[in-house]
């Protein structure tokens, strides 16, 4: 199907069709256990996860745990977005420097924030810093490599106009710059955002007692599957929530334009 | 003799250009009055564009002087707009000098009643036509105090039907506001029907091969005998006339 099609999806449709896909995972998930390949211990029911969920939530360990990870996400998520767009829209204006730098960026991204757990904990110790710096240094590098290369990207022609209306310095940068690569900063942030979300489960294993990312840590060590997958269902659903959030960005009137052609 | 510099808009005098080994312009000189409009026309990658980029001095040339009076702005044939801004503010980067609102407010209304773009202010520029974004782009470089306009093949993107509308209109719009215009086109019908005078590009390294002076009244219709006659001999001296042979 071509694009104009898929526009005439109704409101309705859109949101039945993936609620019957999950439906439909469940389903295979309930017989998978029904059947018995797998032994109970092995994989909890439906019924077992969400009775563990309605437990984790009625004592309120789940808002708690939720509150820890929502706030480390945030707080690295926030201090590499504000580090890392200045670095790329530096480098991208320079190219001996975006020449000098780009294989040791390129580099650091291969490297899996897991990596950095002793360090983490050597320099962090405990609480919730160690967690951040690890959410720091996996979404850090990506987005400077993606304003990195939109402004290197951005087309010349714009930059020639601009010279004809005299934008020079600080202007040519906030008013040009700037708003040429918006709608490539906005999907490099949902992408890092997206990238926060995945390595926080790792990121809460050392040095910390609470979180989303603990919680799934310690059911496994006490043997709770149910616990487990009913925090990854709640991890899921909480980064596509904010993901929609973020998607909401992409409709602002002045970046529209960067989605659409 | 002072007098008359003062009406001299554009003077290149001894220009040559190259890019390494490739030279690109050779020893050109040219000479655009206040008000006149100039159409350079020439075979493919004959250097047409380096010669609108050495007059904008956005290219220093190897060698020779570019001289202008005025503001000098260029019009490009397409993606000249800036997208993330709306049709009104992006003509009213035209007006960025003009520091009192409401005199910028006047003259933002006046210049979408000359383009009949009434009612598209706030929309952006990915939501409009080919020939209404031209439209906009030739305001914007209408707007406020400008001297001299390039414009590089500025409807050569856009459909027939369109691009015979906007000869048109640009012919109205320039009797409304006049300026210098230098414009660069491979449509020798477009030459013909806007130009003062054409200036005739020779091949790489680009030279006036041939200088066209072209007084009938404005607009022209394209059957006009005047735009045939032009047309006619730019073919000529371009290798193009049916009775030239293959040249293949």
């Amino acid at each position: 199907m071509n694009q104009p099609a898929a526009k005439k999806i109704s409101t309705a449709r859109r949101i039945i069709l993936p609620v019957a896909v999950s439906l439909l995972l469940v389903g295979i998930w309930q017989i998978t256990c029904l059947t018995e390949i797998f032994p109970h211990y092995m994989l909890p029911t439906p019924a077992d996860v969400f009775a563990s969920l309605q437990e984790e939530f009625a004592t309120g360990r789940l808002l708690n745990d939720i509150v820890a990870s929502m706030w480390r996400i945030t707080v690295g998520f926030i201090l590499s977005a504000i580090l890392a767009i200045p670095v790329g829209l530096w480098l991208g204006n320079h190219l001996m420097m975006r020449v000098a730098f780009s294989p040791m960026l390129n580099f650091f991204r291969f490297l899996s924030p897991l990596a950095w757990i002793p360090f983490a904990i050597l320099w962090f110790h405990i609480g919730d810093k160690p967690a951040i710096f690890l959410i720091f240094l996996a979404t850090f590098f990506p987005l400077v490599i993606s304003t990195m290369s939109a402004v290197a990207n951005i087309p010349s022609i714009y930059y020639r106009v601009a010279k004809d209306y005299n934008y020079k310095g600080r202007e040519l940068l906030t008013k040009v710059t700037l708003p040429a690569v918006l709608p490539q900063i906005i999907t490099g942030l949902r992408v890092s955002y997206g990238i926060a979300w995945v390595v926080i489960v790792a990121a809460e294993m050392v040095g910390c007692q609470d979180g989303l990312g603990y919680g799934i840590w310690d059911a496994r060590n006490g043997l709770r599957l149910d616990t487990a997958v009913s925090y990854m269902i709640v991890i899921g659903t909480l980064g596509v929530l904010v993901d929609r959030l973020l998607a909401q960005l992409t409709k602002m009137p002045n970046v529209k334009w960067g989605y659409e052609r | 003799m002072s007098a008359n510099l003062t009406n001299i808009a554009l003077t290149l005098t001894n220009v040559s250009h190259s890019y390494g080994d490739v030279h690109v312009l050779n020893n050109l000189d040219l000479t655009v009055k206040q008000g006149e409009l100039v159409v350079l026309v020439g075979p493919s990658g004959c250097g047409k564009t380096t010669l609108l980029n050495v007059l904008s001095g956005f290219i220093k040339p190897v060698s020779g002087t570019v001289k202008h009076h005025g503001v000098i702005r260029t019009v490009y044939q397409q993606d000249g707009l800036f997208p993330w801004l709306t049709v009104a503010e992006n003509i009213g980067m035209g007006l960025r000098e003009v520091k009192n609102e409401t005199q910028r407010k006047k003259e933002l209304d006046e210049l979408f009643e000359l383009i009949h773009l009434k009612g598209f202010e706030n929309h952006y520029p990915h939501e409009l036509s080919g020939g209404m974004k031209q439209r906009v782009e030739i305001a914007r470089a209408l707007a406020g105090h400008s001297d001299i306009l390039l414009m590089d093949e500025p409807f050569s993107a856009l459909d027939y039907q369109t691009r015979l509308r906007m000869r048109t209109e640009l012919i109205r719009l320039l009797k409304e506001r006049n300026r210098t215009v230098v414009f660069v086109t491979h449509d020798i019908e477009e030459a013909a029907q806007l130009a003062d005078r054409v200036l005739v590009l020779s091949n790489r390294p680009a030279h006036i091969s041939k200088e066209l002076v072209i007084d009938a009244p404005k607009p022209r219709e394209s059957t006009n005998p005047a735009v045939i006659n032009a047309m006619d001999q730019v073919l000529k001296q371009l290798g193009l006339h049916v009775n030239a042979g293959t040249g293949f």
